[in-house]
């Protein structure tokens, strides 16, 4: 538990990296050092305030990189194909935004496109530029408006909820046609795996881990 | 006061794009953050500070009635249509719930009915209860309320479920005359619920669940 700030504390300056502003209450903390694997909970509220950061610049570096290899593929490659009477239909998840586009259903299109491809790849590209950068100790090319980016599309991918659909669809198709599963279902999968590994890691960490540029 | 003061008793504000702690130089912002003129930029990221997120409560209210207006047509009408070569079949939601049961995959049929029925339910209820006992100021159960509210928000996004099962059975089922899927309105109207109740659970303040009269726990 992070330690609460009194109210005769002189806070003078016009901004403090030594406190912490609950986001769910509005409580004040003074920040401490974490130790391995612990979380600092608020204590009016419950939510989490800061975490241990276990994974280092380098290794969320590597982390991204793999994310973005298996991202390629599990758009690259078919998810499932459906086979009746010996005929075959597969489809890529540019294809199913496609075909939902020619029916008629063009705001479920732009969703997907949205939620599934363009968010998540940004989320993507822009963490690895912003980490690239990191690791060499700078801040990169327009940080601020990126790490606002960031936090800003961070609640609109939805990749994880697409491979629970992917599964519900395969059985919902299973009573009715053959089922063969594609690669592209294991790369989202695996994609899926490396999300829930991303969603413990609160990327403002970089704001005090890279030195302020000189004015 | 307690031994846990309040940003705003402080005369803080937390930045909520960056998270830094800043000073409230101009210090009459009003608790909503919509008080003109008095927009002050955080020193870190360039965002504009604000004690509370804008208008939360009359933003969340209208995002979350226009949400439930269009889960009626959502629910209502048919989400697909499957045809085959003897028979054309709408499907609404709950019929996919219930044809899921039927086939014997039970435990898929309960995470759909949780993921399209009862989380978007669960949201229309919860948000707006927490806007009611928040706008009258209430001290009744916070604590609770506070793990309502990140529930909520942490499990909104799974609703997206239904669109995207139609979506891939579109995409596929394409057999000409043998056996052909296609999307209905419902799905499209389903989607737009979800990104109404996301934008609402977004717009609402949590902070404001402790902005009561009696603050002191
Ligand atoms: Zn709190
Ligand atoms: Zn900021």
């Amino acid at each position: 538990m992070a330690t609460a700030v009194r109210n005769t504390d002189c806070l003078h300056a016009r901004s403090s990296d030594a406190l912490l502003i609950c986001e769910h209450c509005d409580t004040v903390y003074r920040r401490r050092p974490l130790a391995r694997g612990e979380v600092a909970r608020c204590v009016r509220c419950g939510a989490e305030l800061d975490r241990h950061r276990a994974l280092s610049v380098n290794a969320l570096l590597a982390l991204i990189l793999t994310a973005m290899i298996v991202f390629v593929q599990a758009n690259i490659w078919p998810i499932f194909t459906l086979g009746l009477n010996g005929q075959f239909s597969a489809t890529t998840l540019w294809g199913m935004i496609v075909t939902m586009w020619e029916q008629g259903a063009q705001v479920v299109a732009v969703l997907a496109a949205g939620t599934l491809f363009f968010f998540p790849m940004t989320k993507m590209m822009v963490m690895g530029w912003l980490l690239w950068f990191a690791r060499m100790g700078r801040r990169a090319p327009g940080f601020a408006p990126l790490m606002v980016a960031l936090h800003r599309i961070g609640p609109w991918t939805m990749s994880e909820v697409f491979v629970l659909g992917a599964l519900v669809a395969i059985v919902k198709a299973h009573t009715y046609f053959e089922v063969v599963a594609d690669p592209g279902i294991y790369a989202y999968g695996a994609l899926t795996l490396l999300i829930t590994i991303f969603a413990g890691v609160d990327m403002r960490q970089l704001w005090e881990q890279t030195p302020e540029p000189k004015p | 006061m307690s031994a846990l003061p309040r940003a705003v008793d402080l005369g803080l504000i937390g930045c909520r794009m960056c998270g830094l702690v800043c000073r409230n130089v101009a210090g009459n912002a009003k608790l909503d953050g919509d008080g003109v003129g008095d927009a002050m930029a955080c020193p870190r990221c360039g965002s504009t500070l604000r004690r509370r997120k804008t208008n939360s409560y009359a933003r969340t209210w209208a995002l979350l009635i226009a949400g439930f207006i269009l889960y009626i047509p959502a629910n209502v009408l048919p989400i697909m249509r499957t045809a085959s070569l003897n028979d054309v079949d709408d499907n609404t939601i709950i019929s996919g719930v219930v044809e899921l049961w039927t086939n014997g995959s039970v435990d898929l049929a309960i995470i759909v009915f949780l993921a399209s029925i009862v989380v978007p339910m669960l949201k229309f209820l919860s948000l707006g209860m927490l806007l009611v006992s928040s706008q009258r100021g209430s001290d009744w159960a916070r604590p609770q309320r506070a793990r309502l509210y990140r529930l909520v928000e942490f499990i909104g996004y799974w609703s997206m479920l239904d669109v995207f099962v139609v979506a891939l059975l579109t995409a596929l089922v394409r057999f000409n005359v043998l056996s052909r899927v296609e999307p209905l309105p419902g799905v499209i109207f389903f989607g737009l619920t979800v990104v109404l109740t996301m934008l609402a659970s977004m717009s609402f303040d949590p902070r404001l669940i402790w902005d009561g009269r009696n603050t002191d726990d």
